[in-house]
């Protein structure tokens, strides 16, 4: 795989004086679905900003399919498709005029099959000659989607794709994402659902306060970051853990029901057999036992919250 | 070149005046009839002629520099404005467009529509006077001007503007004024002399008497010095654009 989209120490500080990217790098791979996962403010839209021409970044450089996009703007902006977070539409548009225009503004020439393609698989066909602002939310945002694929870009940005969008029409959007990808298009999503990247990322970032924390794979970051926990309930309640425990990373719960006893699944001992050895040699009996993993949230929540 | 950008942005602009078809092209119609009712037939029949020109002949190049200034202020200021202030922009601005496309569709629509206005005016006041050009030529020259230069500084103005009121403030406080008082109804010649010397700085004048020129071959200064004036604000406001371009001013962040 080779990286579509190389962003090098990239900073921006906007003309307030605010610092919205500090020094961020990251490579895209070519036909990857990378998921930006950050708070409110993290600067996901100013990354993605940047990268569509929208904004000029103060520092730092980034190119796309290996040209600058400053210099190369015409070739690098017309490789990529951008929907925006905000539902920004014309009000007196219509749906198959916004996609002409959308179309011939990047440079395309006009192919009615093409763009008739899109709004099919957009469920938007019937409503080629509705007016924009009688759509609703999940409609405006599908029009934005079909706007942003109307020239065939071989990379897509989708801010947000599913705030405000409803369940089903969320995994219609999954769907879509990943059909897109089977036919060759990057994709980054940048999203606040951890469930969201987890679902349907192949590599996940994770950003705050404009610093990028990690990129990684997302079995693997799941695999690093990953800790299970075995949950041991025992026959009697125990009023304190036993002297003879102590030392193991145990945890008794309140109601003195429960010992939870959290582990490295990779590692090549867990300590489980020693560790239900050492509650029999205590005089416990085990009545149920049950095996956590931590999710995407969990790493997330303790990787936000480890920086200030 | 993106030619298909620009095909696109004219296509969208003029698509606009033609759903507002109302608004765009009979409201100058109707103001026109009006103007030629009040000033052409109640105070034409008193003042008759001017050097030489019978009065109600003698306002339709005014009336139509009127309209023109004003229309293309208008549709080419709300043109950009409108993208910037709904947010939709942000298509323009991650398109491989460069600058002068953008330029080319939005002032190249809002001139043509102005220049359409222009001639509908004029066959509108074909219907109250007999129209005579002296010049067919030239007319058609300084009409295509002052159309093409005032989209340009409409666009400098929706560009500069932040909010609605700044749309209209400077159409409604300076062009207007400056038209009103450019001898679009009267020559400048029948002002008292210190008055004469003060309208020579309002540009608006040398634009009128160029274009009446064109018409009758009567002119409040030289026709020359008109068409420097009117090529000279069109250089200043390509520089001010390209300026605007330079910095991505109120475009880019
Ligand atoms: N035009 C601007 N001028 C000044 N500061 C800005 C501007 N745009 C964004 N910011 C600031 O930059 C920071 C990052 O904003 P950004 O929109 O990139 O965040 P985000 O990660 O997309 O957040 P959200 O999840 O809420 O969309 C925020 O603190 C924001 O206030
Ligand atoms: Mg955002």
């Amino acid at each position: 795989m080779t990286a579509i989209i190389s962003i090098s120490n990239l900073s921006k500080t906007y003309a307030n004086g605010y610092q919205a990217l500090k020094n961020v790098s990251l490579d895209i791979q070519s036909g990857e679905i990378l998921a930006l996962l950050g708070p409110n403010g993290a600067g996901k839209t100013t990354l993605i900003s940047i990268v569509c021409g929208i904004v000029n970044a103060t520092g730092g450089k980034v190119t796309v399919a290996g040209r600058d996009i400053v210099q190369d703007y015409r070739l690098t902006r017309s490789l990529i498709g951008l929907v925006p977070q905000e539902l920004t539409l014309g009000a007196f548009d219509r749906v198959w005029n916004t996609l002409c225009f959308s179309r011939g503004l990047f440079g395309k020439k006009p192919d009615r099959a093409y763009l008739e393609q899109v709004l099919r698989d957009l469920s938007l066909w019937d409503k080629k000659d509705s007016m924009l602002m009688a759509l609703s939310g999940g409609m405006k945002r599908r029009v934005l989607i079909g706007k942003a694929l109307a020239h065939e870009p071989r990379i897509l940005f989708l801010d947000e794709p599913t705030a405000g969008v409803d369940v089903e029409l969320r995994k219609d959007m999954w769907a879509l994402v990943r059909q897109l990808q089977a036919s060759g298009v990057t994709i980054i999503l940048t999203t606040h659902y951890i469930e969201e990247a987890e679902a349907i990322a192949d590599r996940v970032g994770v950003i705050n306060h404009g610093e990028l924390l990690l990129v990684d794979d997302k079995q693997a970051l799941m695999h690093k970051l990953g800790k299970r926990q075995l949950l041991i309930e025992i026959e009697t309640p125990l009023a304190e853990m036993p002297a003879a425990l102590a030392d193991r990373p145990l945890e008794l719960s309140a109601d003195g029901r429960t010992l939870i006893y959290t582990y490295d699944p990779h590692r090549p001992q867990t300590g489980i057999d020693e560790l239900l050895q050492a509650l029999r040699d205590a005089g416990l009996t085990i009545k149920d036992v049950l095996s956590t993993k931590t999710s995407l949230e969990e790493i997330f929540v303790n990787l936000v919250q480890a920086k200030p | 070149m993106n030619s298909y950008a620009i095909r696109v942005i004219y296509k969208y602009e003029m698509l606009r005046a033609w759903e507002t078809l109302a608004q765009s092209f009979a409201s100058p119609v109707i103001s026109t009839a009006l103007y030629f009712v009040v000033f052409g037939s109640a105070i034409g029949s008193r003042i008759q002629h001017i050097e030489g020109v019978p009065y109600g002949l003698f306002i339709v190049p005014g009336l139509m520099m009127l309209a023109l200034l004003t229309q293309s202020i208008a549709n080419a200021s709300f043109g950009i404005f409108f993208p910037r202030f709904t947010g939709t922009i942000y298509e323009l601005l991650s398109a491989p467009v460069s600058f002068v496309e953008i330029l080319i569709g939005y002032v190249g629509a809002a001139a043509s529509k102005s220049f359409i206005i222009g001639l509908i005016i004029l066959a509108t006041a074909g219907f109250f006077v007999p129209l005579q050009i002296a010049h067919p030529v030239w007319m058609l020259t300084f009409l295509l001007l002052t159309c093409i230069s005032f989209s340009l500084f409409g666009f400098i103005i929706g560009l500069w503007a932040t909010n609605f009121e700044k749309l209209q403030l400077i159409p409604m406080l300076v062009i207007t004024p400056l038209v009103f008082l450019g001898g679009s109804f009267y020559s400048v010649n029948m002002l008292p002399p210190a008055w004469q010397t003060v309208s020579l700085f309002n540009p608006v004048v040398y634009l009128i008497s160029g274009f009446r020129w064109s018409f009758f071959e009567v002119a409040d200064v030289d026709v020359g010095l008109s068409l420097a004036m009117v090529l000279g604000f069109l250089g200043l406001c390509l520089a001010v654009v390209w300026w605007m371009f330079r910095t991505g001013y109120r475009l880019k962040q």
